[in-house]
């Protein structure tokens, strides 16, 4: 809760003054009562006709400004929730930009996007409701409770004992409720999960015709999250009732506390039925109270979900440059191995070099951990041991600052933009529309491009759906190649490609970019026969380096894929 | 003009209104208790006396015990009613949401194409949320100040019709205010749930292309476009807000002078002798007793309008056109024979611009149908009209000679067996997600499938095998297209789809995975698109797309001797 709050401190003057105007519009509110007194106690039986005017006049300003206050107030207390909420969804979502991927995994996309969402939001409802609501009635608690001190002081220790037991009963009840709403807030991340599915399996799902699976699939999580909520609510439910309760208690002790003190002289009578009326009316102000205690569990529960992405560690450290050392490969591992789950290694003591403008093909089965080699060369992981090359420095001395625009990378599975196909390459690196089309040419893009409506200008639908698997690939090369990266990695870039334009696509990467390092993984050996070292992993492991003809010689397994793709022609 | 929200929610609040009824009369119950708790206590202050040493004890134990009951009773009933009502509005959100997703499985896929995920989520979680917050608490609120009300004023009548003529100006005038004012914060809440559905679309988008952002060091300029985002939905939530900042307020202040007015005006007419001392201060005494509901209620207002435009825009989800309805007479089939043709097919998911112009071909049934092309070609759209996720602009597709559209339309995709380009995997287990399409499916079947489409070696690495929950980057594409296989194969479908089926997948496990395909393919009719040609030579049937139509169909051999497009794009394939 702690980093949460701070973000109150910067708008404590405004929160101050907002505060003090609700509290002049609740005194100005109390005070019209007063007059009221005063017309019919007062004026009317005195035939007092001015008098009746000028205090009808009075209360009508005080009408006035109690509702100028509250819209006042309430106009401050709703801005200042929003900037509050406006900060602290910008840092978690630029936080949730820094986080590894490691953590991503961790923490899952949908449960970030949840946070950013939904807990956000109750957040936001936490400050809203504590700033309009949260004043009036603590106020007319507290400021009762001083008043009757100076009436009656035994029979306020009584009530003061009484509403100490309510704090603690009501710290008790949220204290409960947290946890729980805690939990009804990770049943939305499964929600969440499943709609995100959903939407981008939308075509896989009627296919299958699994409608009703999904709809079963998200019934239940809807339902776990209906029984997290009544669990939760179940518990704030108690808050109000409760407290209703003690204070009420309160009100019996304090008259037989009274009948005491009135039975040995030591009270009047009239002192405890003022203190009553009085007590009476401030209880009238705890009835929104309920809510109240609701929106602030639900928001702490929400709070700590934040925080808990905003606190996260910085697991990927820069490590200082060694003094004196060589620069090393361009590109390349010693020893370098890791593991996503810690069981089983994904890439085991992997060593190779590269030299600046010098072409890698990597090839092996499904699984072999040819994704995993790139995702350590671009630092979205950090290796479990050993070293990992890049721009003749150990990667792990390298910051985000440091990789940042060295690298162009395809990956499998990424999704475009629903924007602009402008946009789409330029992934927001403002690049000039002439370095976009040529990036579209040599990406073998422009022939469709050209022909779309609009041109770069046509918009994509959300995850390009309205362009074919190839062309949605040859987008993201070109973005990969847009900005004239020094290293390029197009992990399975053809895969959707059919073979004539896969053969023009690294036909014109090779013309147009000559002086690239270039990583190629390609299930197609046709792809890769050209780079000076072509890598063939199996289970993690480096099995055989060399060029093409090398391992032609040497490795059977590269043979034997040459064979079979090649039609035993070669 | 569409209809009002209230009577378009009413099919969701219709199955709780006995319950909320119920609720209603303890909720009375427990507040009349309440107010009998002071006369009580009034009892027990006679016993009290006012002479020291002449306190009538049990007198002012017995009324003690009773306000001690009174305030027990009244508490009691108060938890009842609103942990209730928690359940009822969460049975309502419950089946909100239920029918938001429900219906969502029902609408075409374009529409996921047109619509950000990110809102979907919005919809569904926030929006549905606001209506909950509405029905569990602010319900109660609502009921209690109505009532309170309601006896206030019946006793205000006895008192004095003259006086009461005050509220005959006062309450219409609020009640205008009110209304005035709504109108116009209307669409401000509107606005706000749609800038928040906005926002939730971009960051759920963003979310999705971390690697990218990381690897271009785009942190900065995405963060940008957030702010720029979050900026606008928070304005949008702060105008929301401000403007409706007024609305408590002023029917409090209308109330505030209606309070004045009451006291002006029964002075005068004590004055003027209409009116004795004691109904004047009773009235007024009464009147005091409407502002606390009222400003309670009042406060309230707000919030109804937030929840009235997010119920809408759940409602307007449900009001989205779904894929047309399987008519009566749908053919359900147990068994295709797998005979596809396309007569005369035309389509374009722009209709400006056709993918695929006049294209005819027939597929024997239990032939190997291969379709080649260049990228774009229209390759994946044939599936995609075949799984009837499209309807052509004109021409006929007939499986076993009848129109697909005669089928019902799951009917007919459970008929299907097929792989994707872009394959799918939910979050749950391995296992559950090899035995997708066939529920039932026993472990030994899930591993049978797993060990013939050579994933079964990958799955036992994992710690929790089978059961291991997919998240994260632990599968990549190849073994995620490797899994889609094994799905594939544990369904009993009579036509089978691949949609490079294949295309992360190495060679040598492509080979591998053949004999399993071989047996898919036995007795059924196969449709293939592939670009390794190696896996479509043996086809007993290749349609080479080009420009929207079949440029060539036939045989391997009979296509490379014609030397036309296949036999380019074959040739390209040796080319380094």
């Amino acid at each position: 809760m702690k980093t949460i709050l701070g973000y109150l401190r910067p708008h404590a003057p405004r929160v101050a003054v907002g505060v003090t105007v609700k509290f002049t519009a609740a005194v100005l509110e109390l005070l019209l009562p007063l007059l009221l007194a005063h017309i019919i106690d007062g004026c009317v039986p005195a035939q007092d006709l001015p008098g009746v005017f000028q205090a009808g006049g009075l209360m009508l300003a005080m009408a006035f400004g109690a509702a100028f206050c509250n819209i006042t107030a309430n106009r401050m207390a709703a801005w200042v929730s929003m900037d509050m909420t406006r900060q602290l969804r910008r840092d978690l979502y630029e936080r949730t930009l820094l986080l590894s991927q490691a953590q991503l995994d961790r923490f899952t996309v949908s449960s970030i996007v949840s946070r950013l969402t939904n807990d956000t939001y109750n957040v936001h409802q936490m400050f809203d409701k504590i700033q309009r609501g949260g004043i009036r009635a603590p106020m007319l608690v507290l400021g009762g409770l001083t008043l009757t001190f100076f009436q009656a002081p035994p029979l306020a220790l009584v009530q003061l004992a009484v509403c100490s037991a309510t704090f603690f009963a009501i710290w008790l009840v949220t204290r409960q409720g947290i946890p729980r709403y805690t939990r009804a807030q990770e049943s939305v991340d499964t929600m969440v999960r499943i709609l995100r599915e959903n939407a981008a399996g939308v075509r896989v799902v009627k296919a299958l015709a699994c409608q009703e699976r999904e709809r079963d699939r998200f019934a239940a999580a809807s339902r776990a999250s209906r029984e997290a909520e009544e669990a939760a609510g179940g518990i704030m439910a108690a808050a109000n009732p409760l407290s209703d309760f003690l204070l009420n208690l309160g009100l019996v002790l304090v008259v037989l506390a009274g009948a005491l003190l009135v039975d040995r002289g030591r009270l009047a009578s009239g002192q405890i039925v003022a203190f009553l009326s009085y007590f009476a009316l401030i209880q009238t102000a705890t009835l929104g109270l309920a809510k109240l205690f609701v929106k602030y569990s639900k928001g702490v529960a929400s709070a700590r979900r934040i925080e808990e992405v905003l606190l996260a560690p910085e697991d990927q450290k820069v490590r200082p440059v060694g003094g004196g050392s060589l620069p090393g490969p361009e590109l390349g591992m010693e020893n370098a191995s890791f593991s996503y789950l810690g069981v089983e290694k994904d890439l085991d003591g992997a060593s190779f070099l590269l030299k600046k403008g010098q072409s890698l093909g990597i090839l092996g089965p499904t699984g072999a951990g040819k994704t995993t080699l790139v995702s350590l060369l671009l630092r979205l992981y950090d290796a479990d041991g050993g070293v990992v090359w890049v721009g003749g420095r150990d990667v792990a001395t390298l910051g985000r600052e440091a990789l940042r625009g060295r690298f162009g990378a395809v990956f499998q599975n990424e999704a475009l933009l629903n924007d602009s196909v402008y946009e789409n390459i330029s992934f927001l690196r403002d690049l000039s529309r002439e370095a976009v089309t040529a990036a579209a040419r040599t990406a073998q893009a422009w022939e469709f491009i050209e022909k779309l409506p609009g041109g770069l200008d046509a918009r994509l639908d959300i995850r390009g759906a309205n362009l074919s698997g190839g062309q949605r690939q040859r987008l993201l090369i070109a973005r990969a190649l847009a900005a004239r990266p020094g290293i390029l990695i197009l992990d399975s870039a053809d895969s959707a490609l059919d073979y004539r334009t896969a053969a023009a696509l690294h036909a014109a990467v090779r013309r147009d970019f000559p002086g690239v390092t270039l990583v190629v993984i390609s299930e197609r050996v046709a792809s890769l026969r050209e780079a000076d070292r072509i890598l063939v992993l199996e289970e993690g492991r480096l099995t055989a380096q060399g060029t093409h003809e090398e391992l032609l010689e040497t490795c059977g397994r590269y043979r034997r894929m040459a064979e079979l793709q090649m039609g035993g022609l070669k | 003009m569409k209809k009002h929200v209230l009577t378009r929610l009413g099919r969701f609040l219709r199955p709780y209104g006995l319950p909320f009824l119920l609720l209603l009369v303890l909720l009375m119950a427990g507040n009349l208790l309440s107010l009998a708790a002071p006369l009580l206590s009034g009892r027990a202050m006679d016993a009290v006396g006012i002479r020291a040493g002449g306190v009538d004890f049990p007198g002012v134990f017995r009324n003690c015990a009773g306000m001690l009951g009174c305030y027990a009773l009244s508490s009691l009933l108060n938890y009842v009613v609103s942990s209730r009502l928690i359940r009822t509005a969460q049975a309502v959100s419950h089946d909100l949401r239920k029918a938001a997703f429900d219906h969502m499985s029902e609408l075409p896929v374009d529409y996921f194409d047109t619509h950000p995920a990110g809102d979907l989520i919005s919809r569904v979680c926030y929006d549905v949320d606001t209506v909950n917050a509405t029905l569990s608490t602010d319900l109660l609120q609502l009921g209690t100040s109505v009532f309170t009300v309601a006896g206030s004023f019946l006793m205000l009548l006895i008192l004095s019709p003259r006086l009461t003529l005050v509220f005959l100006v006062t309450v219409p005038l609020s009640a205008a205010l009110t209304r005035f004012q709504m109108k116009r914060i209307h669409p401000l809440f509107r606005l706000r749930s749609k800038e928040l559905g906005a926002l939730n679309g971009f960051a759920e988008e963003r979310m999705g292309c971390r690697r990218s952002i990381r690897t271009y060091g785009v942190e900065e300029a995405d963060l940008r476009l957030f702010d720029a985002r979050n900026g606008a939905a928070s304005q949008a939530y702060y105008d929301a807000d401000r403007a409706s900042a007024a609305l408590g307020p002023s029917v409090n202040f209308i109330n505030n002078i209606s309070l004045t007015a009451v006291s002006v005006f029964g002075a005068l007419l004590y004055l003027g002798g209409g009116l004795s001392l004691g109904s004047l201060s009773s009235f007024v005494l009464y009147s005091r007793k409407f502002s606390g509901p009222i400003r309670e209620a009042a406060n309230l207002l707000a919030e109804l309008q937030a929840s009235a435009a997010a119920a809408e825009r759940v409602l307007d989800l449900l009001d989205e056109e779904p894929e047309a309805a399987d008519p009566p007479e749908a053919l359900l089939v147990k068994h295709l024979e797998g005979d596809i043709r396309f007569d005369r097919v035309t389509f374009g998911y722009d209709p400006a611009r056709p993918v695929l112009r006049n294209f005819t071909a027939h597929i024997p049934a239990g032939s190997l149908a291969a379709v080649v092309g260049p990228t774009g070609a229209g390759k994946t759209t044939l599936v995609s009209l075949l799984l009837r996720f499209y309807r052509p602009q004109s021409g006929t597709i007939t499986v076993d000679g009848i129109p697909l559209d005669t089928y019902s339309r799951d009917g007919l995709r459970r008929r299907l067996a097929l792989v994707l380009q872009d394959t799918w995997l939910f979050g749950g287990t391995i296992a559950e997600n090899i035995a997708y399409g066939a529920p039932g499916a026993r472990r030994e079947q899930i591993v049978e499938a797993a060990k013939a489409a050579r994933i079964h070696r990958f799955i036992s690495s994992l710690p929790q095998g089978y059961d291991t929950v997919l998240t994260g980057e632990v599968v990549s594409k190849g073994q995620k297209q490797l899994l889609a296989i094994a799905r594939c194969l544990l369904t009993d479908a009579d036509v089978v789809i691949l949609d490079e089926a294949t295309s992360n997948v190495d060679t040598e496990t492509e080979g591998e995975i053949s004999l399993a395909m071989e047996q898919l393919r036995q007795g059924r009719t196969c449709f293939v698109i592939a670009h390794r040609l190696a896996t479509i030579r043996g086809a007993d049937l290749i349609l080479v797309l080009d420009q929207g139509g079949a440029a060539e169909s036939g045989t391997h051999r009979e296509l490379l001797a014609a030397g036309g497009v296949y036999a380019q794009l074959y040739a390209a394939q040796f080319q380094p």
